[in-house]
């Protein structure tokens, strides 16, 4: 079955494509990008009025299975990815047991095979266990599958397993992802160190704990010459320091989240745990620095740290609640509102920020409407209405500080290897 | 959210006033030898302290009782709490037997405000955290009005652990409401900047003596061991930079009053001598406490 969409504007950053025309689709892979396509055998989209991209990528979600599947599981999570516009996502470790070895990466592979809508990559784990003490087996995880290395939510604190992490990731051509955290420095800390967790009485975590962890892994990059990317970035002295040692050739890369450049600490309604998370939101300096940094280029991607916890879970007093929120049927939306709206990056920008920018970090081959690529599209308009009913989603979890939130555009359609995946009502 | 009283932060200053102008008049009936007005007969109360807590658990039921209230006190050990049951569900079973209001105490900032947003049974917070602790504020203000004609004007010293104090944050937000000017005074790692962006009229000072000097009140904060998750300052020195002690009196006005919100470490927030010098009203704020909660009790559901 084919298809064939027509009449959109087609952005496709990757082969430098901004024009209306038509996509055709056949075989699960791209065919061709022109106007006036037709195929007698395929199901027409009309894409008038919308953009038509190459299908977005979410490179760091947390899909909970194996082991958490109350909060999450790999065909929810995908629904959900489907849902807000994304056809591959690229899933952390922290699951139970924790992906760092061939095992459970082959699982998580299996699974999602079988399960789910959207392609799905693992994230095999920096350490054992993520304990930050032993190295996991990093080559086989990749030949299994894994994509990247990363001890998300549980940073390695040691210097020097990190090191010999970066030179092992190097050796096998695998970027290493850090969620950037001094965990002495964050220690108890449940939200931004700032005016507002001092008027609320709740411990801080000071913009610093990132920034030192980010400091030292831009040495330790340096010294081993690895690819090394930056999760959720949410400090201005980070972004600052990444814009450095790009501009000093490093491999260096980050992300953030939508939570990060559209909300602050002082948004957070008072002691709700759906704006609890890690990084915390931050202070308005760092919004804007993020905002700046997504502009200038400093920031490549957009990612949404998608971290499914159960209802049970997050009524709790705010400090025993866990940390993370659930970002995948928001995130395109917060982009156009917060980013392409008021004129801070072009349409042509957002696309790069959701394919080619995390495509160069996780080198996946896709992220491109090229003759032969893969066949994901993301069909999305900058206008489209809609409210955002945490109940109604894919997700299994409800954690999200945007419920009932009202959106000017938003993913329209999803296509995923050939195969519409999602459609929104119309 | 029904009406209950969270915090002083959200409250205006008319507000405040009339609690205080009404517990002025509970305040002759501490002395009296029939204690009892019949104002909530037929109402039930119930506190809930998740923390050890004497004065202000005690001084809640006699409030209560004094007002004819039923009380009924529960605490986390030897409850459904130790069994491992979450606190919305505790809450929810107790909001099931309608009292009239809940009382509460608990650890973690926010816990009341929490609650309040899924339950219909008004919250009176009984310190949250370091977060907040309204009644200690409106019975520390009730106090430095017994001494002072108004609050206006007055020179606050607040000495201590002010980063992790909930009665530092309540006396904060009153005493800025109406015009006092404060300053916060303890280790730096105690002390963090953002402090003074609490109220208007907030000074910030590591140096005792500089907090104390032309003071109208003194108030001296409990260091609160229990809420430190590390040494945020050498215990060894603590009294000897942050203890208060006779000498420093003089540097104060010369009727300034020394006030604890208790209980007292002598010897380590302040000497001996000074918990009983004559200008400490360490014991008045205790009597007031069961003034100025009647007044709260009688708002809330009265």
């Amino acid at each position: 079955m084919a298809i064939l969409i027509k009449n959109g504007r087609v952005i496709d950053p990757a082969s430098n494509t901004d024009r209306v025309a038509d996509v055709l689709i056949s075989e699960g892979r791209v065919v061709g990008v022109s106007p006036n396509l037709s195929a007698s055998n395929a199901e027409v989209f009309d894409a008038t009025g919308l953009i038509v991209a190459p299908g977005f990528i979410d490179m760091h979600v947390h899909l909970r299975e194996p082991g958490f599947e109350h909060a999450e599981t790999i065909e929810s999570g995908s629904r959900a990815a489907a849902a807000g516009g994304f056809t591959s996502i690229c899933c952390m470790p922290n699951t139970k047991p924790v992906n760092d070895s061939v095992t459970v990466t082959s699982y998580i592979v299996e699974r999602a095979r079988r399960n789910a809508v959207v392609n799905v990559f693992p994230i095999g784990a920096i350490t054992k266990g993520s304990e930050g003490v032993e190295l996991a087996a990093i080559g086989s995880m990749k030949a299994a599958g894994a994509v990247a290395i990363s001890d998300d939510g549980r940073p390695v604190m040691n210097s020097r397993v990190m090191r010999r992490a970066m030179e092992f990731a190097k050796s096998y051509d695998l970027p290493v992802i850090d969620h950037c955290e001094d965990l002495n420095l964050s220690a108890g800390g449940d939200m931004h160190e700032g005016a507002k967790s001092v008027r609320l009485g709740l411990r801080g975590i000071p913009a610093a704990a990132e920034d030192v962890m980010v400091a030292r892994d831009l040495v330790l990059a340096q010294l081993t010459g690895a690819r090394y990317h930056v999760a959720h970035i949410s400090t201005r002295y980070a972004v600052a320091m990444v814009e450095y040692a790009r501009q000093h050739g490093l491999p260096v890369t980050c992300e953030t989240t939508p939570h990060h450049f559209a909300l602050t600490d002082d948004d957070m309604a008072p002691y709700d745990s759906n704006y609890k998370m890690k990084p915390p939101l931050r202070a308005g300096c760092d919004r804007e620095a993020v905002t700046e940094g997504i502009v200038s280029g400093a920031i490549g991607a957009i990612a949404t740290d998608h971290a499914p916890h159960p209802g049970s879970e997050k009524m709790q007093e705010f400090e025993s609640c866990p940390f993370g929120i659930i970002g995948l049927e928001t995130a395109i939306a917060l982009t156009i509102e917060k980013l392409v709206h008021p004129g801070k990056i072009t349409l042509s920008r957002m696309v790069e920020l959701f394919t080619t920018g995390p495509e160069s970090v996780m080198r996946l081959g896709r992220g491109t409407l090229a003759p032969d690529a893969p066949g994901d599209v993301t069909v999305f308009s900058p206008d489209v209405n809609w409210t955002y009913d945490v109940n109604q989603s894919f997700s299994r979890s409800r954690n999200s500080p945007f419920d009932g939130r009202t959106f000017r555009g938003g993913p329209v359609a999803t296509i995923v290897n050939g195969e519409f995946v999602w459609r929104r009502e119309r | 959210m029904p009406a209950g009283l969270l915090g002083i932060e959200e409250l205006d200053r008319a507000e405040i006033e009339a609690i205080l102008t009404r517990a002025k008049d509970f305040q002759p009936l501490q002395t009296q030898s029939v204690k009892k007005l019949d104002a909530l007969r037929g109402k039930m109360i119930v506190n809930l302290f998740y923390e050890a807590s004497t004065r202000t658990r005690t001084s809640f039921e006699i409030a209560a009782k004094r007002l004819s209230a039923d009380a009924v006190s529960i605490t986390a050990a030897g409850s459904s709490v130790s069994k491992g049951e979450s606190l919305v569900d505790t809450l929810n079973t107790l909001a099931a037997m309608r009292p009239d209001a809940i009382v509460m105490r608990h650890a973690a900032s926010g816990a009341p405000h929490f609650l309040a947003r899924h339950l219909p049974t008004p919250i009176i917070n009984a310190g949250d955290g370091t977060h907040e602790h309204p009644t200690q504020a409106l019975l520390d203000a009730r106090t430095i009005l017994d001494h002072r004609s108004a609050l206006e004007g007055l020179r606050v010293a607040i000495i201590g652990d002010i980063l992790h104090s909930r009665v530092a944050r309540s006396n904060v937000y009153l005493l800025s409401k109406f015009g006092a000017q404060i300053v916060l005074c303890g280790p730096a790692s105690l002390l963090p900047p953002e402090l003074a962006q609490l109220a208007p009229g907030v000074q910030l000072t590591t140096d005792i003596r500089e907090a104390i000097r032309d003071a109208d009140v003194i108030m001296m904060l409990r260091v609160q061991l229990e809420r430190q998750h590390e040494a945020a300052f050498p215990a060894s020195e603590y009294f000897r930079f942050y203890g208060l002690r006779l000498e420093h009196l003089d540097l104060a006005k010369p009727d300034a009053i020394v006030m604890h919100p208790g209980p007292i470490n002598r010897g380590r927030e302040l000497s001996s001598e000074v918990a009983d010098f004559q200008r400490s009203v360490i014991l008045n704020q205790v009597e007031n406490g069961i003034a100025v909660r009647m007044a709260v009790l009688e708002k809330v559901i009265g």
